[in-house]
């Protein structure tokens, strides 16, 4: 299990590639990398997270993944910080022997992270700085694991 | 006891503050709130919607009738919104 919380940049292709490298216990491997995307005047996104906090939650919202499915490994990154649109925000991987438990595992992962890891967005565009809230969607969507 | 109290994003910038210590006899964190709130106008506007916001009892999520027996560190805060 890989966890990581930092500022810096990522290549997502390079760390699959790591990933991946030399496994040959897993028939499948899933990833999904978050973009910084920018509906119209985004300066950039301003990432605040809690030390200690943050990789605790991620590392436990990992574990149990790995209780659910028969997973191989997981990674999973999240930046914080100052991103600008089309930058990578996040990612996360799995590898598993097949492919329902590597895409599903990446699933709960996704929508676990969203709203039970601590971080939150700010929008800062030329009007000023807005957080963004919430969606009852995000929520709803932990009740279907 | 004493007991650092951390707020994050919006809460942070409501109260002007990332964290504070304080000293204080609350049992729950809902005793705790009201404690805060009683203090300047700032914090009570801050946490005048408590389902607007969530907490952290050392640093495990809790609902706001959580004890806080033996507690250190709590964190208020919106929502989360990552990924």
């Amino acid at each position: 299990m890989d966890i990581r919380v930092q500022s810096a940049p990522f290549a997502a292709g390079a760390l699959l590639d790591d990933f991946a490298a030399g496994r040959r216990d897993v028939g499948a491997v899933v990833s999904f990398t978050g973009i910084v995307r920018d509906d119209g005047g985004l300066r950039h996104m301003e990432i605040e997270h809690y030390p200690g906090m943050t990789e605790r939650a991620i590392a436990g919202i990992a574990e149990e993944a790995v209780r659910r499915w028969e997973l191989a490994d997981v990674l999973v990154l999240h930046r914080h910080g100052q991103l600008r649109p089309g930058e990578p925000i996040m990612m996360v991987a799995t590898a598993a022997g097949h492919r329902a438990a590597a895409f599903e595992a990446a699933d709960f992962l996704m929508d676990y992270l969203k709203s039970r890891a601590p971080f939150w967005k700010k929008e800062v565009t030329v009007d000023g700085g807005d957080w963004v809230a919430a969606k009852a969607s995000d929520e709803d969507a932990l009740d279907r694991w | 006891m004493t007991l650092d109290i951390l707020y994050f994003a919006w809460l942070r910038e409501r109260i002007g503050l990332p964290k504070e210590r304080v000293e204080t006899d609350a049992s729950s964190v809902a005793d705790l709130v009201d404690q805060l709130r009683a203090r300047e106008e700032r914090y009570a506007a801050a946490f005048a919607d408590l389902s607007a916001l969530r907490v952290a009892v050392d640093q495990e999520l809790m609902d706001f009738d959580a004890s806080l027996s033996g507690a250190r560190e709590v964190a208020f805060f919106p929502p989360m919104t990552g990924g």
